[in-house]
């Protein structure tokens, strides 16, 4: 084992980066990312790692240079954050669809207008459906290990998908942490050198993201589809792998003292933690409550997210951003449609808070579970608030 | 024997589309996009080339004669070479139906 360090956790990505190896780094900086691909910058200005950095003139460009260096089988990395990641939108489908084994820390930030820089999800759920494997995380050691651990899954060859590690901007980027660093030999046996099965090369050259017409364009989509939910399991294979050689393992629902829980609280990021806190408190008083953190975004994690919930009368799902003119938050959503053909009819409530680095307290998580039994007995079809907002 | 584009499902395709023959746009045949095909009267072509050159599917090539004539299996109809031809050679008419 390594050592246990008190560092920024942006900065601890940039030595998860370095202990990868990676070969190259497209990356344009904003907000509040910008510490990590400083840093990154740094290590690779001072030979600390030998990769080639690319300081692009913008997120698309960015995006765009790293599907040209992963398809000839270079270990690429990026990171981004709000706008950033929007700008890099089309381009995030392309590297996708072209399974090219990418990873990209996402600051996650709140979206313009109004123009603001604190953290938020918004980001993460509009890049949804662009066919990249997402993981939450929630504290320091979980942005380290994830950073690592999902360039062994990107690059396992029954993969080859790009993967996020999202973080909560600021709550997490600019925080310092004790984290656990692993030696460079515990990273070099864990993660092997990268071989693309058919890269771009001239001694064997190919053609990649040529075009399809509508008589094979499906079948493309449905090869993607099948393989983007075959990589769960290898995904859950590399987490146990991970936690067999150092020490912590990852779920893709984690669960926290749900034995026994009437109500469920469900979050997405660093809010699991005050979460965690709030629920020790309820228990304390007395109160049945437990909770579920969601660190598997994509591929959604259906059947561990039933299994979870259980028999639980009441899940609260917490969502950092908003579905305009839809039903809440895209993670109430999804939650709802997991759980839609269930047996047991958990009922499940809906709030969209924290939004543009609003901060959510103890107090916040357990007047969320008062609030909850109110608003399910309503009966509305809808059954969500925005919390915290001022009528 | 190769399967041709419809009778392939998702299982045959390589990872992410990838093509790994080289140079197999060849066998696309872009002609079929065309609602007008060029036409010639080759009595006036002075050889220069200008059709070819401004051709963007590149599919301008001299004939037997030496003069430049389009490939109907990638001409796309879009009529440039019959706009720039200097002496008029070139004349689209509509595909029958």
């Amino acid at each position: 084992m390594g050592k246990r360090v008190g560092m920024e956790v942006s900065l601890a990505i940039g030595e998860a980066v370095k202990m990868a190896d990676v070969d190259v780094i497209a990356a344009y900086p904003i907000t509040p990312q910008t510490h990590i691909v400083e840093h990154i910058a740094e290590i690779v200005a001072n030979g600390e790692l030998d990769a080639e950095y690319i300081p692009v003139e913008s997120e698309h460009s960015a995006m765009s240079a790293c599907l040209g260096s992963s398809a000839t089988g270079a270990r690429t990395f990026t990171a981004t954050a709000g706008q950033g990641l929007e700008l890099m939108h089309e381009v995030l489908y392309v590297a996708s669809a072209m399974r090219l084994p990418i990873v990209m820390a996402v600051a996650n930030r709140a979206l313009s207008s109004p123009l603001n820089v604190w953290g938020d999800q918004s980001d993460l759920m509009a890049v949804r459906d662009t066919g990249w494997i997402q993981i939450i995380c929630e504290n320091g050691q979980d942005a380290l290990d994830h950073t690592l651990c999902s360039f062994r899954i990107a690059e396992d060859p029954r993969v080859l998908l790009p993967v996020m590690v999202h973080l909560d901007g600021f709550y997490l980027t600019h925080v310092v942490e004790p984290i656990e660093f692993p030696t460079e030999e515990e990273v070099n046996s864990f993660l092997p050198p990268f071989k693309y099965p058919l890269p771009l090369g001239t001694s064997n050259p190919v053609t990649m993201g040529a075009f399809a017409p509508p008589i094979l364009y499906t079948e493309a989509k449905k090869a993607q589809e099948v393989n983007i939910l075959a990589s769960k399991k290898v995904i859950l294979e590399h987490w146990d792998a991970f936690g067999k050689a150092f020490g912590r393992y990852y779920h893709a629902v984690e669960k926290y003292r749900t034995e026994g829980a009437k109500t469920l609280l469900l979050t997405l990021g660093s809010f699991g933690e005050t979460a965690m806190t709030a629920v020790d408190e309820m228990r304390n008083e007395g109160k049945e409550v437990g909770l579920l953190k969601l660190r598997l975004w994509r591929p959604f994690p259906f059947k561990e997210l039933r299994e979870a919930v259980g028999t639980a009368e009441t899940l609260i799902v917490l969502d950092r951003a908003l579905s305009f003119g839809g039903c809440g938050g895209p993670a109430y959503s999804e939650v709802r449609s997991a759980l839609y053909s269930e047996k047991n009819h958990t009922k499940i409530v809906g709030f969209v808070g924290g939004l543009g680095g609003r901060d959510i307290t103890v107090a916040g998580f357990e007047e969320m579970v008062k609030r909850s039994s109110e608003i399910a007995n309503t009966g509305a079809e809808n059954e969500y608030e925005m919390f915290g907002v001022r009528e | 024997m190769k399967k041709s584009e419809s009778e392939l499902t998702w299982k045959d395709l390589e990872i992410g589309c990838i093509v790994t023959e080289p140079g197999s746009s060849r066998e696309y045949r872009t002609g079929d996009w065309r609602s007008q095909k060029p036409t010639y009267d080759f009595n006036k072509c002075i050889k220069c080339g200008v059709c070819q050159i401004y051709c963007p599917e590149g599919c301008i090539k001299h004939n037997a004669e030496g003069c430049f004539q389009a490939n109907l299996f990638w001409c796309k109809g879009c009529g440039i070479c019959s706009k720039e031809c200097p002496t008029r050679v070139i004349t689209m008419v509509n595909e029958e139906a």
